[in-house]
């Protein structure tokens, strides 16, 4: 049981970064209906930048925790977002209108780039982290086994439902949400509207690519170290999040993310460490399989 | 853009104004990589020992990289403005060797044809550019196997380099386990990669587009995986070693016979040189890729290929029809499946050593990528974009870091050049013979 809710918590916090990623991949889909391919890599540059930030931090001698952290927190936000609308500016802007395979292979081209880059730029070595936050609540105890809550993995859960309430009422209230909104249900149409349609795509990027900062801010505080190949499974298993969620939707990407963390956290719980990634992409198969417009989603349908 | 450069002629303060629109333009792009650069470019984070973390600054590297940005944006954008658009030159040539019936692709076919037989004994080819051949023609088999499942059936597969390691493997296997030597196992790498096409084919039926991409790019992890995780069988991380080589007809190439065998060099009295059995697989896997070609090229004249190209036109249509979709994408998957099989079974043999790195999303997105540069459908096109993607990284082995980054960088840039690939024509596989003649005179 004690056994049980500590994997459940791990699930949790695991699954909130995923959920974070899965929702750059389900706004970007639910708009130009392309994967963005790059998007994993945003997420390890956001964790990059995150590590980077924190260590001139240190230089500059901030030494209260939370005041490094908003900071942390906002600069790479920052500074990802504007990776996020690179790669749309250079990957698809030049390839709408082409065929679909096109802006595929240029995006698969910028997270081969974008790998390499950081690769060469920061070094092959993992980058290692003290932990910053420690300590936490013992929740239960049984048999010499404590169900341990930490305040970092509190921290992590609490920041995305913040995150992801205020997504919601940007999209929900904003002027900004509405063009979006426009533009997933017609792009055409919303053009001839007056929804300047490149700027919502290119924000739309930019939030994806400033929530996957979040998350690798995140990583980089919950596992310490941070590498250069991080980028594609958690790529991987934040598009299962958004298509187990169904594609297109924002709470479905944020409780496929859940769903995917306690999966994983689960199996490699009770069953093999080493399988665990088949594990989700045993996941994928079988939703696409029994349900492909996932658990939230809605029925896409087949115009001919 | 034509109007607008030719008004700005006329017009000095018009021109003017453009030329600073421009300027901001560059200013603009050269702020972005200023920003894009700062943080990942600026700061360098290095070991200082004992698992702490240093940085250092190199905002040189930073102003280098705005002001390249800021000169190549400006070139860019003049040279937009002074060549107006049109067909170029180019494009006419590799139009015109994209429809396989003209002359000039006939005589382009043939000539890379003797090109490639006397590739191993021009007077300049070494051991290292027979090799590079090679390579070049494992690669250029995988992309006309893919191009049956993406450009003629139309199906997205990301996951191809699953069906690759499937052939490679079951070639290790059997010869490690039982024996069998390059010949006798390469039909059976062909039939069990076509097995796991077919198998992993059934749950992907209903997907399309991008949805079936991700997919097969989770089945191609899952195989990976496996192969690294089940040690017994498969060696895990360390792979299978002294896979055997092919021999000519059972004389194999060695500097001294085993018991009872006479080699190739004896038997045609011939000095020994190392080089032969590189010669010769060179050719073997010529020789299979040109089998390949012809297959694949007849397959489209089948009803089968018809149907393939059918499904990738309209599914509904189809079904409408009377094609039943099922079995149409489940034979594009199987073939598709089997030449990544023989590929892989080459490729197997050539190294003699296989492992699970061999066979990671990065190689299955450079055989897709050979396929979409080469214009998806075209078999010249993917020999194009196969020798360019290939060499490519070999060439630049002497910036050997910065290659992967230059690979990169190219798919990005001629995705942006040619957004249908190199050679994007498709010819229609049938005519009506009254239609053709008025089709062909405007």
């Amino acid at each position: 049981m004690a056994y049980f809710l500590q994997q459940l918590i791990n699930g949790l916090t695991l699954g909130s970064i995923y959920g974070l990623i899965a929702i750059g991949y389900t706004m970007v889909y639910g708009i130009i209906g392309m994967i963005n391919f790059a998007h994993g890599e945003i997420y390890m540059i956001g964790a990059f930048i995150s590590i980077i930030a924190l260590l001139v931090l240190g230089l500059a001698g901030v030494t209260c925790v939370p005041l490094a952290l908003a900071l942390v927190l906002l600069t790479t936000m920052f500074f990802t977002s504007i990776y996020g609308w690179a790669v749309e500016r250079v990957a698809y802007r030049p390839l709408r209108g082409s065929p679909r395979l096109a802006p595929l292979i240029s995006a698969i081209g910028t997270s081969i780039f974008l790998l390499n880059y950081v690769q060469i730029l920061q070094g092959a070595r993992g980058k290692p982290m003290p932990p910053l936050i420690q300590g936490g609540f013992t929740l239960y105890e049984s048999g010499g086994f404590s169900v341990r809550l930490s305040y970092l993995q509190l921290l992590i859960i609490l920041v995305t439902l913040a995150l992801m309430a205020g997504f919601t009422t940007v999209i929900a209230t904003t002027s900004l949400g509405r063009a979006q909104r426009a533009c997933e249900q017609d792009i055409g149409m919303a053009a001839l509207l007056g929804v300047d349609v490149d700027r919502v795509i290119s924000t739309t990027f930019m939030m994806g690519a400033a929530l996957a900062a979040v998350a690798g801010l995140m990583v980089t505080l919950y596992y310490g170290v941070v590498d250069f190949f991080i980028g594609f499974l958690a790529g991987v298993k934040a598009f299962t999040a958004a298509v187990l969620g169904g594609i297109g939707s924002l709470p479905g990407a944020m409780l496929g993310g859940i769903l995917i963390g306690l999966i994983e956290a689960f199996w490699s719980g009770y069953f093999t460490v080493e399988y665990k990634d088949v594990s989700v992409f045993a996941v994928l198969i079988l939703v696409l399989v029994f349900r492909p417009t996932g658990l939230l989603g809605r029925p896409e349908l087949e115009k001919v | 853009m034509t109007a607008a450069s030719g008004l700005a002629a006329e017009n000095p303060a018009r021109a003017s104004a453009d030329w600073v629109a421009e300027l901001k333009d560059a200013g603009l792009a050269a702020l972005a990589a200023t920003l894009l650069a700062l943080p990942l470019m600026g700061f360098q984070t290095y070991d200082v020992g004992g698992g702490a973390l240093g940085v250092r600054t190199r905002f040189d590297w930073v102003a280098v990289a705005a002001a390249a940005v800021f000169a190549g944006r400006l070139m860019l954008r003049i040279c937009h403005r002074l060549t107006p658009r049109r067909e170029s030159r180019s494009d006419g040539i590799l139009a015109s060797l994209a429809a396989s019936t003209s002359r000039l692709a006939m005589q382009a076919t043939l000539a890379g044809l003797v090109f490639a037989v006397a590739l191993p004994f021009l007077p300049f080819s070494s051991r290292y550019l027979t090799d590079l051949g090679t390579t070049v023609l494992i690669y250029v088999m995988l992309g006309w196997g893919l191009n049956v499942v993406v450009g003629l059936a139309g199906l997205l597969d990301l996951g191809y380099v699953a069906f690759y390691a499937v052939g490679a493997y079951t070639f290790a296997l059997l010869a490690r386990d039982l024996g069998l030597t390059f010949w006798e196992a390469l039909p059976f790498s062909g039939l069990i990669a076509a097995g796991f096409g077919v198998v992993l084919g059934f749950p992907v039926l209903r997907l399309r587009g991008d949805y079936l991409a991700i997919v097969t790019l989770g089945f191609g992890e899952i195989i990976r995986i496996v192969l690294l995780n089940w040690s017994p069988v498969t060696g895990g991380p360390n792979g299978i070693s002294d896979i055997p080589r092919p021999s000519f007809f059972g004389l194999p190439f060695a500097r001294s016979a085993p018991e009872g065998c006479t080699t190739f060099h004896q038997f045609f009295g011939i000095e020994f040189a190392p080089d032969q059995r590189v010669v010769f697989l060179y050719f073997v896997i010529l020789a299979l890729a040109l089998v390949t070609n012809l297959f694949t090229l007849r397959l489209r004249k089948l009803p089968i290929g018809r149907a393939w190209e059918a499904l990738r036109e309209d599914e509904v249509a189809c079904r409408a029809l009377g094609i039943n979709p099922t079995n149409v994408k489940l034979s594009a998957f199987g073939i598709g499946a089997m030449l990544g099989g023989f590929a892989g079974c080459l490729f197997a043999t050539r190294q003699g050593f296989i492992s699970p790195e061999s066979f990671t999303f990065t190689e299955s997105a450079t055989i897709l990528a050979i396929v979409v540069l080469g214009g998806a459908g075209s078999q010249i096109g993917v020999v194009l974009a196969a020798i360019l993607l290939v060499s490519l990284p070999e060439l630049g082995r002497t910036f050997a870091e910065f290659r992967m980054l230059l690979f990169g960088a190219a798919m990005v840039a001629i995705m942006a050049w040619r957004p249908r690939g190199l050679l994007a024509h498709r010819d229609p596989s049938l005519r009506l013979a009254a239609h053709s003649k008025q089709g062909l005179s405007p």
